[in-house]
């Protein structure tokens, strides 16, 4: 398995301040990776990076071939669909142009990709009409990975899906990426503060410190981890 | 940034050119020189008030129709000295300055903007329908008429004694809240600057500045003062003079001033398009192409210059 | 999947909450309409101040919907929108004096305008959209002039004289007289309005463009290009603009170019009343304006006709300072 993106040294700064010194990481096709770390440790600048919404510098090779100055519509367009913090989600319009918002890339029928979401999420026929903004906060975030999934993208930003969410919730969403995964072959790289989640879900993780990568490998060997299990999982 | 008075060399050698300079040019162009001052005194507090306190307005035309109208009337029927009536349009306008100011409390950004507009657009045409005592479209006869070298003296000296009031009330108390309220009001209020004072305290200034602007425009115009020479035009020419001075400098002003009071007449003589209308091609492209090179005005260039001169050494930690 | 009960955000309620103001603004114009209806039926002076305030009312909507579409996405007031309405008709005014017939003109100049506001939105507002809003508002003020001196430059000042669309025909609907005109103004001035609506509520480049407007960072996440679509969207606003000025004209009887002064400030008022941030409002609010301003011109004998742009203002204030937001406005006016 190839690695379907690639990050070498890659620097960024919100103006003056540098929030990456150097990351590295890859994320072989038909995985899930995690990137944890606490706050401000750089974990959301990640992903920004890559959908170029950040300024940055360094190498970041999607399927081979580096990104370069595409902008986020660029990046989009290449097939990466990344969810940002607070989802995304235009609040202002219904749920159905939320989802035809996800499929805004893809030429020809759209059909197919609908049907399979509402196989995930068969809420979202009933309330196909709604307002995205007067859903509840687990089914924005559930909207946000049905309009992902739409994109039908190779490879999945995901940050923080578990923000703000009850833990049944958070359980649930989880599942569903794990299904994405398993049942559509979605790479996906999720940036969790929740790290116990996290590492259930992703085979392996890159923990980020002060904007360097301090830790990373196969999740099972990072849940033994000494410091790991100290600084993150909490005993 | 607070204001800088720059070196007693710098000043002395500007009034010395002030003096002398009516000697050198002709009847015309002193009065033109003479616009240039007044165009000063206006784009001057329209800055106190954007560029300084943060308050959008795009009615200064307004402001400089009172002033003038309280010149014109006071002069035709109660033939007071011209000078005399200066300081009355400065009263009479902070007055109005702070009327206005009051219900602009409670607007901002382009509510503002479109609220002061409107201002522009109305207050000029109520000559029209009290046109007994405000004359009508015929317009105000004042009984005295300046030259052209006493309106360069007056407009010249009224924009130096203005431009040290603006100096003074800038860099004291009163600046630094406005500053303040511009930057954040939240944070402002929260340090104790009481919002509601200062805001409308900026809007008189303002005002009473544009009220002597109005004042020496009527003086400029042979004592006639007419609805259509206050119109939105000059509303939207101070506040392109004041965008291409740079919001929050004094000195921008002067670049300001020269931009408007000039152009006009200097892009009549390009010889491309020489005709009259050829020159507001002419005007509008530079405002344009200013805007795109230099969008913080001529302030913001001479501050990027500023910057780069105090650059620190290489090899310092930055 | 089970639905777990989560505490519903405050977006919820506010979604409510909107419903609820909506209403007393429908039961508000309802009642308008009743009262016009009403009063149309008991005088006839009332009923032509109504149909013609109506015709009026169009063109003030169209322009006004062309600013607030710049304004939603660009948060910009674009002062040179009447200039550009101006320029286009003369251009129309310069395809039939070439051999046009009036209809071909006026759907060539609708293409023209598209591409003239594209145009100016990449060279002259790209350029200058990050920096800061007020130099981009600076720059619609020196298109203003800019487009003014061109056009003065380019056809004179003399007023020119364009043939009338809709011609000069004068129905008479039980002692009401009615202008074809005036009927003409509104159809098109509807149709194109809602042609415009259904660009945007049901095409993919429409669903781009309000993504682009209400969230530009979200809208390039999913693939939209933002500048692309504001470049669409200025060209979709100079193409109302041209049917404002082509509408306007026949009203005027001659050509010049002070043509769209005073109905860009009509406009800036109809937008306010409407809610800057509302298209809907832009319309709805120009066609009271219109209304209004002939009722009040025709019964109120203190509003005489130089005290009408005054009055249009002394409203736009008013509403302003009872409720900024205008009648279908949302966004609060502090942000805090």
């Amino acid at each position: 398995m190839s690695a379907l993106l690639e990050l070498r040294d890659v620097e960024a700064r919100y103006g003056p301040v540098q929030a990456l010194h150097g990351v590295s990481l890859s994320v072989d096709e038909g995985r899930i990776v995690a990137v944890l770390g606490a706050n401000g440790a750089g974990k959301t600048t990640t992903l920004r990076a890559i959908s170029n919404t950040v300024r940055r510098s360094g190498d970041v090779l999607f399927a081979g071939s580096p990104l370069g100055r595409r902008g986020p519509e660029g990046v989009a367009r290449l097939g990466i669909a990344h969810v940002p913090e607070g989802r995304g989600t235009f609040a202002e319009l219904t749920v159905w142009e939320n989802l035809r918002l996800g499929a805004y890339t893809r030429r020809g029928s759209i059909k197919p990709e609908l049907e399979r979401v509402l196989s995930y999420f068969p809420w979202i026929d009933d309330r196909r009409h709604q307002q995205a903004g007067t859903l509840s906060g687990g089914e924005q975030q559930m909207l946000a990975l049905a309009r992902a999934f739409v994109h039908r993208p190779r490879l999945l930003l995901l940050d923080e899906p578990s923000l703000g969410l009850a833990p049944v919730l958070v359980t649930e969403i989880f599942r569903i990426i794990r299904e994405l995964n398993e049942r559509e072959g979605l790479t996906v790289l999720v940036v969790e503060q929740n790290a116990h989640l996290a590492l259930q879900v992703a085979e392996e993780a890159y923990v980020l410190e002060v904007g360097r990568v301090a830790l990373s490998g196969p999740s099972v060997e990072l849940r033994e981890h000494e410091s790991v299990r100290r600084s993150y999982l909490g005993y | 940034m607070r204001p800088r008075l720059p070196a007693l060399g710098t000043i002395a050698a500007a009034a010395v050119v002030l003096a002398l300079l009516p000697f050198q040019l002709s009847g015309y162009h002193q009065a033109l020189a003479a616009q240039v001052g007044i165009y000063f005194v206006a784009i001057l507090g329209l800055n106190i008030l954007t560029g300084y306190s943060g308050q959008i307005s795009i009615g200064h035309g307004a402001f400089m129709a009172i002033g003038g109208y309280t010149t014109a009337i006071m002069s035709r029927d109660h033939h007071t000295n011209l000078i005399l009536t200066m300081l009355m349009a400065f009263g009479v306008c902070f007055v109005f300055g702070l009327l206005v100011g009051l219900p602009a409390l409670r607007l901002s950004g382009v509510y503002l903007a479109l609220a002061t507009f409107a201002l522009a657009v109305s207050v000029p045409q109520l000559p029209l329908k009290f046109s007994k005592f405000l004359g009508g479209s015929n317009g105000i006869q004042s009984h005295t008429v300046v030259s052209h070298q006493r309106l360069y003296a007056t407009a010249w000296a009224a924009a130096a004694l203005l431009f040290v009031l603006a100096w003074l009330i800038l860099r004291g108390r009163t600046g630094r809240a406005f500053r303040a309220i511009r930057d954040s009001e939240v944070a402002a209020s929260s340090s104790g600057v009481t919002l509601p004072v200062y805001k409308t305290l900026a809007f008189g200034i303002s005002a009473a500045f544009a009220g002597v602007a109005g004042s020496l425009y009527v003086m400029a115009t042979n004592g006639f003062a007419q609805p259509n020479e206050f119109g939105v035009i000059l509303s939207l020419q101070i506040l392109v003079g004041a965008a291409v001075a740079g919001l929050g400098s004094l000195w921008g002003v002067l670049v300001g001033a020269l931009f408007i009071g000039l152009l006009p007449t200097v892009s009549k003589d390009v010889p491309l398009v020489g005709s009259a209308h050829g020159q507001d091609v002419v005007f509008g492209l530079i405002v344009v192409l200013v805007m795109l090179l230099l969008p913080t005005g001529f302030a913001g260039f001479l501050a990027r210059g500023a910057r780069a001169r105090i650059r620190p050494q290489p090899g310092r930690a930055s | 999947m089970e639905t777990v009960e989560t505490p519903q955000p405050t977006l919820a309620a506010r979604g409510r909450a909107l419903r609820g103001v909506l209403r007393p603004v429908s039961v508000v114009l309802v009642g308008a309409a009743v009262f016009l209806a009403v009063g149309s039926l008991q005088s006839e002076i009332f009923a032509q101040q109504t149909v013609a305030g109506l015709a009026q009312g169009a063109v003030y909507g169209s322009l006004a919907l062309a600013l607030v579409l710049i304004y939603r996405a660009t948060e910009v007031i674009n002062f040179a929108q009447g200039e550009l309405a101006m320029a286009t008709t003369y251009v129309a005014y310069q395809l039939i004096a070439w051999g046009l017939s009036y209809w071909e003109a006026f759907f060539a100049t609708l293409a023209i305008a598209f591409v003239l506001g594209v145009a100016i939105q990449l060279l002259v507002i790209r350029p200058v959209q990050h920096k800061s809003v007020i130099a981009v508002v600076i720059v619609t003020v020196g298109l203003f002039i800019l487009i003014d001196g061109l056009v003065t430059w380019k056809w004179g000042a003399d007023i020119k004289f364009m043939p009338a669309p809709f011609g000069q025909t004068v129905y008479h609907l039980g002692g009401v007289a009615i202008a074809r005109q005036d009927i003409g103004t509104l159809l098109v001035s509807i149709l194109s309005v809602i042609l415009l609506w259904l660009l945007f509520q049901f095409t993919k480049v429409g669903l781009g463009m309000r993504a682009a407007a209400l969230r530009p960072a979200a809208a390039a996440l999913v693939g939209v290009r933002v500048d692309r679509m504001l470049a669409v969207g200025w060209g979709l606003a100079a193409v109302l603009g041209a049917v404002a000025g082509l509408m306007t004209e026949p009203s005027q009887y001659v050509l010049q170019p002070t043509l769209m002064q005073p109905i860009l400030l009509y406009a800036f008022a109809a937008a306010v009343l409407g809610g800057l941030e509302s298209p809907a409002g832009a319309v709805v609010g120009g066609l009271v304006l219109g209304v209004f301003l002939n009722l009040v011109g025709q019964y109120v004998h203190a509003i005489t006709s130089e005290l009408r742009l005054p009055f249009a203002f002394a409203v736009l204030l008013v509403v302003l300072l009872i409720k900024p937001a205008g009648l279908f406005g949302r966004r609060t006016v502090r942000k805090v």
